[in-house]
């Protein structure tokens, strides 16, 4: 297998997860499908890792799942405020900012 | 037939379709676990790529850390699917978010689709190379050339606990008292004093 169809299925993954962090309307979802793009762009660096030979896109790899955990719990603890403030987890009423 | 290309096609197929399912339902606890089936696709993909030990560590650390945090969440919170997101902020709100984001997925394949790498061939039935994607290859990186990054990495988790806490955290009333358990596991003692 060449590594450019594994870059081709990490490219379809993150096109799947920015669709889906535009049209859901559930903010734990929306979350998901940030994460399910981030483990898209970590596929890609495997790839590329794979295909020059090196080992070190794996230690950055590793990085990006450390930051991926420390996103989540921040992430995850901003939902649960969210939620007690405002009773809802539909994005659309969390329109404070919004002009 | 090719048995690498075989894996390779049915684990791809499967982290697709989670994918989509993980948005194409609205159970939030459904959409957890299509993301698990997700990660373990990707990682059967990863150990395909010769990267053994961060196939591993995806399963460890996204699918049985990460995923379990995101359950406990939705547990807390107690969110069945059921409820009422009411309707679209905007009648045309719906379709421009579909066909923008299409457009940006089909943007995105195209551009991808043409990247240029170096002819190298992966699989499981690929003779390994004993020295890339190793645990020690790995560890060895880590702890020598990229040490700076890892020591900042553990600031960040320092950071991000301290924030989570923080940020969940309660905000206590002044009148509110605080209850305690004395250290022989017994009852309180009623509180005395108004801690705010």
């Amino acid at each position: 297998m060449d590594p450019v169809a594994y870059v081709m299925v990490a490219v379809v993954l993150f096109a799947i997860g920015s669709v889906g962090v535009l049209i859901s309307r559930n903010i734990i979802i929306l979350f998901m499908s940030v994460e399910l793009a981030l483990n898209a762009a970590n596929l890609v660096i495997m790839a590329f890792a794979k295909a020059h030979g090196v080992t070190d896109g794996h230690v950055i790899v590793f990085f990006m799942l450390t930051v991926a955990a420390a996103e989540a719990a921040v992430g995850l603890a901003m939902i649960i405020t969210l939620f007690r403030n405002r009773g809802t987890i539909n994005i659309d009423r969390f329109s404070l900012l919004k002009w | 037939m090719n048995l690498d290309l075989v894996i390779f096609a049915v684990s791809s197929v499967v982290a697709i379709f989670s994918a989509i399912m993980v948005f194409a339902q609205r159970n939030p606890i459904a959409s957890v676990l299509y993301l698990i089936l997700s990660l373990l696709s990707q990682a059967v993909l990863y150990v395909q790529l010769g990267a053994l030990f961060m196939g591993a560590i995806l399963i460890i650390v996204y699918a049985g850390a990460i995923m379990v945090l995101f359950l406990f969440v939705i547990m807390l919170l107690n969110l069945r699917g059921t409820e009422d997101l009411g309707l679209p902020s905007h009648p045309l709100s719906t379709p421009t978010k579909i066909i923008i984001s299409t457009l940006f997925a089909v943007q995105i394949v195209l551009v991808a689709g043409r990247a240029a790498l170096p002819p190298v061939t992966a699989g499981m039935l690929v003779e390994p190379d004993p020295t890339f994607g190793s645990v020690t290859e790995v560890g060895r990186l880590m702890f020598t050339e990229w040490v700076y990054p890892l020591q900042l990495t553990g600031i960040l988790l320092l950071i991000a606990v301290v924030a989570a806490v923080v940020l969940a955290q309660k905000e206590r009333s002044e009148d509110e008292p605080v209850v305690t358990i004395d250290q022989a596991g017994g009852p309180a003692d009623p509180p005395t004093e108004k801690v705010g």
